[in-house]
């Protein structure tokens, strides 16, 4: 098992798996409406696999990743009022604009009109300002706390500004009501299936570029980035670019799914985009195992499952059990779910150990494993070092 | 000139919420590494005492005073008990903490939901705080200028203890050097312990004081939590006299920006000071030196 893991057939063979899964089965077991929710995880699990590579690989803890789903998401929601108010409205501005505005489209509007402008945007803008935050922060190296808090700051920002134009960006009601999308009706069902095969699409290719990645010279300078970033710096590279790139990478996907979020859910709103929103897509990539390239995706969609299922029946346990998730994973298995064989395997020999010689308790906190997905103790060690 | 002092006192005025936000975590944040985004939880936490306080105590002056240490043992006791059951195990990983920590921000919020119900509760100002205070014109409201005096009451309480007491002597040995500190035979862990206990509590003093000029609801906390955080960027990591100009500046900053443009881009013209001045001082305001990468 573990030689056919390690061959290289099996990164091809996965992904054809995964294909047939999402593309072909899910289509095929599942109603309308559970597809378009399944099509809104995958959305989110798009999001996971960058925080996997950022932060699991990366180390870069980014807080921020609501702000890029933003700026997709608003992106591809103006091109898409834009689009339909020409449609069906005729006079070509978008209905709130009317109740709440002037009446007249702003000019930072215009260019969203053009379908190609909003595709290009939806790619540039998150790298734009993923590029511009990343130089800033990490060419200064500013790191650890100081990017996460800075990421943060700019969720926040990023929420309280749009919730601040009403006439513009619909305030804190947000863009909703599309009726389709680049010309297809959103309600016909073949094109419901169309754009969850789109999102399948991309979350495959996303996974496909990450695994490469990480098997790449980038992928392994990234990691010595995250263990060791002082050394990798003597070895004459240049930690800030690696980490910058990163970053923009991860942002880029953080975009794509949510320009494909709108379309599919429907609505985008601050409430998407903000501090408690950013966090969340957290849970996810911890829960499956941060450093890992399946892990991010399986434990985001599982926490999507959980929570759909949970918080409409239980709203107030939901919000319990989210809380003791992060406290529970974060706090006891960093590693997440992928380093369960790992933990069991330690806590046997432990046992053993135990059994030997009948008082002897190894400390918890001493991760011994030098193996590769252990950020436990990994991720972390320059802001040890420090102080 | 009048619009100028007023400005200028909101600034202030702001600044001083921040400072009191600021200085728990300052402590807790800057001194022990711990990113404890339940640090504005403890805040409401505090203003809830407020208002149990309050319900029990009708006099809304003396309630006030009974609150405030009252909220500083809140904030403090659950600050520690944050501390014994799971960041003890976590000083090596500062960002595991940050998450851990935003999940018990998430159960505290849910549980303040859960007993004091989803809407805003209000906490009465007491007689004397009412009204405005004239200045060069300007009205000052006594509320605020009542958090103001609270927030440089401690500061300089902080300061005291770090500066003139043997806890303060150890906190500050701890912070230098912990393996030398526990080598001359300080506790760390008694160390650690208290240090997060007076951070917590003055997050539970914060909470107080903020009932005083807004209503009391169970995310309270997200407002502040992470304007606090930027202050303790923007001051540089340890550092209280840092946190104070930070706190000053930043509400200042804001309350100009707010007033020439609009609340919303004010917020966002923040961040991107922060960000410009951490490119000219990448450690804040002010930094330890220390031979150490990094």
């Amino acid at each position: 098992m573990s030689t056919f893991l390690q061959s290289r057939w099996a990164a091809p063979a996965g992904l054809a798996a995964g294909a047939l899964l999402l593309l072909v089965s899910a289509p095929a077991a599942l109603s309308v409406f559970n597809l378009a929710l399944l099509g809104k995880f995958i959305c989110f699990a798009i999001v996971a696999v960058g925080i996997g590579l950022a932060w699991g690989r990366g180390g870069m803890l980014t807080m921020g990743q609501g702000v890029f789903f933003g700026l997709g998401a608003y992106i591809m929601a103006m091109h898409l009022k834009l689009a339909d108010a020409s449609l069906f409205g005729g006079s070509g501005v978008p209905d709130f604009m009317s109740l709440y505005g002037s009446g007249e489209v702003p000019g930072w509007w215009e260019p969203f009109r053009s379908p190609v402008v909003t595709l290009a945007a939806v790619v540039l803008a998150p790298a734009l300002v993923a590029l511009l935050l990343g130089l800033a922060v990490f060419k200064r190296r500013v790191k650890g706390a100081y990017f996460a808090i800075l990421s943060q700051a700019l969720a926040a920002a990023f929420a309280v500004f749009l919730m601040g134009q009403q006439a513009t960006t619909g305030g804190s009601n947000g863009l909703s009501g599309f009726r389709s999308f680049f010309g297809f009706d959103l309600k016909d069902p073949a094109n419901k299936l169309m754009l969850y095969s789109v999102a399948a699409v991309v979350l495959l290719l996303a996974l496909a570029a990450t695994r490469q990645l990480m098997h790449s010279r980038f992928g392994e300078l990234l990691v010595a980035v995250r263990d060791q970033e002082e050394r990798v710096r003597f070895l004459g590279y240049d930690p800030a670019t690696i980490k910058t790139l990163t970053y923009v990478i991860a942002a880029v996907m953080a975009g794509i799914a949510g320009a494909l979020f709108v379309p599919i859910v429907g609505i985008i709103s601050p409430a998407d985009v903000g501090v408690i929103p950013s966090i969340a897509f957290l849970i996810g990539v911890a829960i499956g195992g941060r450093a890992t390239l399946l892990g991010p995706v399986l434990g985001a969609l599982g926490v999507a499952v959980a929570q759909t299922s949970l918080a409409s029946t239980f709203p107030s346990f939901w919000v319990y059990f989210q809380g003791l998730l992060f406290v529970l994973v974060i706090g006891f298995m960093p590693g997440g779910l992928a380093s369960l064989p790992q933990l069991v395997s330690r806590l046997k020999r432990r046992r053993i150990e135990r059994g030997g010689k009948g008082s002897a308790t190894a400390p918890a906190t001493h991760a011994p494993e030098p193996a590769h997905p252990a950020p436990a103790t990994a991720a972390n060690v320059p802001e040890e070092a420090s102080r | 000139m009048e619009l100028l002092i007023g400005q200028m006192f909101a600034g202030l005025s702001l600044g001083s919420v921040l400072l009191l936000a600021a200085l728990g975590l300052s402590l807790t944040f800057g001194q022990m590494g711990v990113i404890n985004m339940a640090h504005g939880e403890l805040m409401m936490a505090g203003a809830y005492t407020a208002f149990v306080v309050q319900r029990s105590i009708s006099d809304a002056g003396v309630s006030l005073l009974v609150s405030i240490p009252v909220g500083f043992l809140v904030g403090g006791l659950l600050g520690l008990v944050l501390e014994g059951l799971l960041l003890r195990r976590m000083y090596h990983r500062p960002l595991d903490t940050l998450l851990v920590t935003f999940g018990v921000a998430l159960i505290l919020q849910q549980a303040a939901r859960d007993i004091f119900g989803a809407p805003s509760v209000d906490v009465r100002a007491p007689a004397w705080l009412q009204g405005n205070m004239e200045l060069l014109g300007a009205p000052i409201p006594l509320t605020r200028l009542f958090i103001l005096l609270l927030s440089l009451v401690c500061l300089a309480g902080l300061v005291l203890i770090l500066r003139a007491t043997p806890l303060g002597r150890r906190i500050r040995a701890v912070v230098l050097n912990r393996d030398l500190a526990e080598t001359s035979g300080i506790s760390s862990r008694r160390t650690d312990q208290l240090t997060f206990f007076i951070g917590s509590g003055l997050a539970g003093v914060a909470g107080v004081a903020v009932t005083l000029i807004g209503s009391t609801g169970p995310y309270l906390g997200t407002n502040y939590i992470v304007d606090a955080f930027l202050v303790v960027v923007a001051g540089g990591l340890g550092q209280i006299k840092g946190a104070v100009i930070a706190a000053f500046a930043l509400g200042v900053l804001q309350s100009v920006f707010e007033f020439s443009t609009t609340a919303s881009i004010g917020k966002v013209l923040i961040l991107v000071l922060v960000v410009v001045f951490l490119q000219l001082r990448p450690q804040g305001i002010f930094s330890l030196k220390t031979r150490s990468l990094a």
